[in-house]
């Protein structure tokens, strides 16, 4: 029993070193950004998030469309509980699994196989579930006798699929996601096609930010439309995806 | 307000002792890092120590007529304990700046960040207290019972460092200048606190001032004395006790009220 219920949540971060004075000239709305604003004392704010009011149920696949720098990745971030809203309340219920970088922490002079265990970790994996699948990851990984060399001797796509083996096991109830993940060659795409597939169906609320009308369309079956941080469309995936993908 | 930002303090830190498996693992991949590719890796920390300790002790000994066998164990513990706080204590101002990545990646309980740095910390003061019994070795001081006294010391002292980094680090994640206010304190107190002089050569009223009103002294004292062959005196357990307390509080209410905005300040 998953739920995510916003109420006019904003996320405004204070720009502490820029010059107010030069940037008041121009604020204005651009192709690109949040909103870019001054708060009373005169310190640049950057609005990322004005005013975001919806709810998410069990079911939900919620996909998010908007430009660059419209608050995708920032409503992911406040969703898997990196900022608390600077104003309004954002209340999620349910555990979280964030995929939004499969690849963050890992420690490029350590072995994949310590680097299985570190990401286990940064996941919340507990350390008895990480020892007793790693043989299943490393199999999965296809990676061999390379996973017990240091990374920073994989090629690009070997790193990714260490990322995704150890990512993807994770089961949360809330899933985010910032573009889908299909890593690997043609033979490895499959099984993780697979495994995206077997992740979404075992969560409860899924949030993928997007650009990819297909994806969306194949995936999502809500679509919440950002435009500067504020929500311009929010409802089922014919109605936001024939509107926002016809610009 | 007050209560609730208190008590959310206190649910952050309740999150983060559940975490302390990631704060082991990323505690001794910092280690670790210092061991790649290197021969001697974090016990480089240790040799170069022991010939601070070496040197300062043969020429500081002669200076203060000090007699070796009772000069250069207490210099020896004195500056490797030293080492570790003023490290802490300094690690401790950055430590949420330092973490800034994984802050804005993953809602990792702050107070995780801390407790990892002061685990490293922990770690490295385990490769250096090696220099401790090879100085009671050449000098041939043997160790009693009273040693033991020294683990609830450490404790202590780890205790108090922690609050220290956490609101440190909260204080210095908004205010930049702060760090660099703190190294060139520390390196004052460094030279106020008993560690390159014993504290019997000051005269009697100097000694009051410098040596029982400094908190170090203090936590340094409940460590070093029973290493030394000495019960601490039961002031700076007081000391380090109070010290404790009063500093949980402050912190829990101080952290409570910004741990929301360190994200936002980074």
């Amino acid at each position: 029993m998953a739920s995510v219920d916003f109420e006019h949540v904003s996320v405004e971060f204070p720009i502490y070193n820029a010059s107010a004075r030069s940037l008041k000239k121009r604020l204005f709305q651009v192709a690109t950004g949040g909103q870019l604003n001054a708060d009373q004392n005169g310190r640049v704010v950057v609005r990322a998030l004005e005013d975001l009011t919806f709810s998410l149920r069990d079911g939900d696949r919620v996909g998010l469309l908007g430009h660059n720098g419209a608050g995708k990745s920032t409503l992911l971030r406040l969703l898997s509980g990196v900022y608390e809203p600077s104003a309004g309340r954002a209340n999620v219920r349910g555990e979280i699994g964030s995929l939004i970088d499969i690849s963050f922490g890992i420690d490029p002079e350590a072995t994949g196989r310590e680097n299985i265990h570190l990401r286990g970790a940064l996941l919340g994996v507990p350390k008895d579930e990480i020892k007793e699948r790693m043989e299943e990851i490393i199999e999965y990984s296809e990676l061999g006798d390379f996973v017990d060399m240091p990374v920073r001797t994989y090629s690009a796509g070997m790193h990714l699929r260490l990322a995704f083996s150890v990512s993807t096991v994770i089961r949360p109830q809330i899933l985010l996601m910032d573009e889908w993940l299909s890593v690997g060659d043609e033979g490895f795409r499959h099984k993780a096609e697979q495994r995206m597939n077997e992740l979404v169906e075992s969560t409860n609320i899924l949030v993928l930010a997007s650009h990819s009308k297909e994806l969306v369309r194949h995936v999502c079956n809500r679509l919440i439309w950002l435009e500067h941080g504020r929500v311009k469309m929010d409802g089922a995936t014919d109605e936001v995806g024939a509107a926002y993908f016809k610009d | 307000m007050n209560s609730s930002f208190f008590m959310g303090a206190v649910r952050d830190i309740v999150d983060a002792t559940r975490r302390l498996s990631l704060v082991g693992t990323l505690g001794w991949q910092d280690v670790r890092a210092r061991y790649r590719r290197s021969s001697v890796g974090a016990f480089w920390l240790t040799i170069s120590m022991g010939v601070v300790i070496g040197t300062i002790g043969i020429v500081f000994g002669q200076i203060f007529k000090s007699p070796m066998e009772q000069f250069l164990p207490f210099l020896a513990i004195g500056l490797i304990l030293w080492n570790f706080i003023s490290t802490v204590i300094t690690e401790g101002c950055t430590g949420f700046i330092a973490a800034e990545a994984i802050i804005k990646q993953l809602a990792i309980p702050l107070p995780v960040h801390i407790l990892r740095m002061v685990w490293r910390n922990l770690i490295i003061l385990a490769h250096n207290i090696v220099i401790f019994p090879i100085v009671l070795v050449v000098m041939q001081k043997p160790l009693n019972w009273v040693a033991f006294l020294s683990i609830p010391g450490l404790a202590l002292v780890v205790l108090n460092l922690i609050w220290g980094a956490l609101l440190m680090s909260t204080i210095c994640a908004r205010y930049r200048d702060i760090p660099q206010i703190i190294t060139s304190a520390l390196q004052i107190v460094f030279y106020l606190t008993p560690i390159m002089w014993l504290p019997h050569l000051l005269p009697q009223r100097a000694g009051a001032y410098i040596v029982d009103a400094n908190p170090f002294y203090h936590l340094i004292e409940i460590v070093r004395a029973p290493l030394l062959g000495e019960a601490p005196q039961l002031e700076s357990w007081l000391v380090s006790l109070v010290m404790c307390v009063l500093g949980w509080l402050v912190t829990l209410t101080f952290y409570g009220r910004y741990r929301r905005r360190v994200a936002y300040w980074l």
